[in-house]
């Protein structure tokens, strides 16, 4: 990674307060869902600048969850411009690149990486105060580049999202083992799909049941903070499709108020580390 | 290359299915699954390939998490998850010393293995090889379409869920199987609907409708909803045999749906 390349990320970088990488070994758990929310939590404060920042380049989901489908990403003097949702929110997306919505990006390895570093280097998200990058499943490329590219020192912390079943957690397990073996501090997991409460009968099923003691079990296992649970709602799906954010459209859900209190201590954690950063 | 087919590994081999998605967390793996365990049922003998190198589900389906993978002449012996050995799997699950040690590979390094998984698994003599894969349009997709051409594969089932995120993902892949010349079998919308136990009102937790859309749009087969069930969630972590276990089940009907559209597109070719 060549110093000069180098030089100019971080250039770009001087300008965001906090990174927070969404990750999962697992496929389909709700990163990109926690993302687009999360993102919006944070930007309900007008004061906060916010941008997300969609490096699943397969699959990206994110222009759809925030109403962007269809958008473009304009060029100007001082690189590309984020497609803004809010005038505090600001998204990027290999999504906004592609003409069709049947075009797939049939792209190894390398070709993604170059892409990645161009969305660090030639975005012009000017002085913003969280930086999410949702990611796509898994520990490869993409997962590499990003923590690579970007310096595990300059990032506050990763999200990892899981749902309750073993089948999730086994690969949330080596997800967790990536963060430490590339020094990524952990900010915590989140249980998602926890969970779900008919809305007729008010009973509780366990479609993805924690046979193995679900992220609670294993969190406690593998000494990293268990950030809420979160239960499945029939309206977060829904508000992901029309591009709606679910924190606005459902104030009142059991998931909401999860959401909100993952948001509150993941921004805790965030205003920590700058203190401690200006501590040093 | 020219490589000599009629003496490979995969002249055994009657019908190769691939499962794929654009989108992860769909429920490939657990289709590929238990198409595996429905065309046991009726009396095939069937092998699983899992090319998914970073999350390997395929394993602990068929309680098979603790084994080991032995060489034998021709290359790997893969693990028979019975006695009849009427199933076999081969996954890196297998391959790793530690479940939990991540595998951090760049697409180089999976691709060079995925080569081997496909050229190196002596599978003797299968009705059905299911080859099922990680999500997205990359490395490993492009290089496992690439090493089983000369194998004419049966084609591909696309997994989606019904939502309109995932389905967005998932004609994408539609587009890759058109770009790569792989037949699609048909499109299968997972995790569609809820069946309270309690009361059985049905609630569309993931929305509903949009794989079978897809289907129509894209003009491939569908081949069925399947709803959510947590008994089939419950089997697959304890990788016991639902479709044995579990007939009267919700789930059962579509998934032994889809297995018997698998025999049948199979025995047309094969007619």
């Amino acid at each position: 990674f060549k110093t000069a390349e180098a030089a100019a990320l971080r250039e770009r970088l001087r300008c965001v307060k906090h990174v927070v990488l969404v990750l999962s070994g697992k496929g389909g758990v709700g990163k990109s869902t926690f993302s687009a929310i999360l993102a919006h939590g944070l930007a309900a404060d007008e004061s906060k600048q916010v941008a997300l920042l969609d490096i699943d380049i397969c699959g990206p989901s994110i222009p759809k969850m925030m109403g962007l489908e269809g958008e473009q990403v304009h060029q100007s003097g001082s690189g590309w411009s984020p497609v803004y949702v809010e005038e505090n929110l600001g998204v990027m997306s290999v999504g906004f690149l592609l003409g069709s919505p049947d075009d797939a990006v049939i792209w190894r390895g390398p070709k993604k990486n170059g892409l990645i570093k161009q969305f660090l280097r030639d975005v012009d998200w000017g002085e913003i105060d969280y930086l999410i990058i949702d990611t796509p499943p898994g520990t490869s490329d993409e997962h590499l580049s990003i923590v690579q590219y970007l310096g595990a020192s300059h990032v506050d912390g990763a999200v990892i999202i899981t749902t309750p079943q073993e089948l999730s957690l086994q690969d949330v397990r080596k997800e967790i083992n990536f963060c430490h073996k590339v020094k990524l501090p952990i900010i915590g997991v989140v249980e998602n799909m926890s969970g779900f409460i008919c809305p007729k009968c008010k009973n509780e099923s366990q479609i993805f049941p924690p046979t193995t003691g679900g992220a609670e079990k294993m969190c406690q296992n593998l000494n990293v903070s268990l950030l809420g649970k979160v239960p499945l709602d029939p309206q977060i799906g829904k508000s992901c499709d029309k591009g709606q954010s679910f924190l606005s459209e459902a104030p009142e859900s059991p998931a909401t108020s999860s959401y909100r209190n993952i948001i509150q201590r993941i921004q805790e954690y965030c205003d920590q580390h700058t203190q401690e950063e200006k501590i040093i | 290359s020219a490589e000599v087919i009629g003496a490979s590994n995969l002249s055994g081999v009657r019908h190769v299915v691939l499962v794929l998605s654009g989108k992860g967390g769909v429920g490939k793996s657990t289709v590929a699954a238990q198409l595996a365990l429905s065309l046991r049922h009726a009396g095939k003998k069937v092998g699983i390939l899992d090319v998914d190198l970073c999350g390997p589900s395929i394993p602990r389906m068929f309680k098979a998490q603790d084994s080991d993978v032995h060489q034998c002449d021709s290359g790997w012996v893969p693990v028979f998850v019975d006695q009849e050995k009427s199933i076999s799997l081969m996954s890196i699950g297998f391959l790793l010393e530690k479940p939990d040690d991540a595998v951090v590979w760049r697409g180089p390094k999976k691709n060079a293995l995925i080569k081997q998984f496909v050229a190196d698994v002596a599978w003797g003599e299968l009705d059905f090889l299911i080859v099922d894969t990680p999500p997205g349009t990359s490395d490993e997709h492009i290089s496992t379409v690439e090493a089983l051409r000369p194998y004419r594969p049966l084609g591909a089932i696309l997994v989606t869920t019904p939502q309109a995120v995932a389905v967005g993902d998932v004609r994408r892949e539609v587009t890759f199987c058109k770009k790569t010349g792989l037949r699609v079998l048909g499109i299968v919308e997972n995790m569609s609907g809820f069946v309270c136990p309690h009361c059985s009102e049905c609630t569309n937790i993931f929305s509903k409708g949009g794989g079978e859309e897809l289907a129509k749009y894209a003009g491939v087969p569908f081949l069925g909803s399947v709803p959510l069930d947590p008994q089939l969630s419950q089997s697959l972590e304890e990788g016991r045999d639902f479709i044995r276990e579990f007939p009267k089940s919700s789930a059962f009907p579509a998934l032994a749906h889809i297995a018997q559209q698998v025999l049948d597109g199979a025995s047309q070719r094969s007619s």
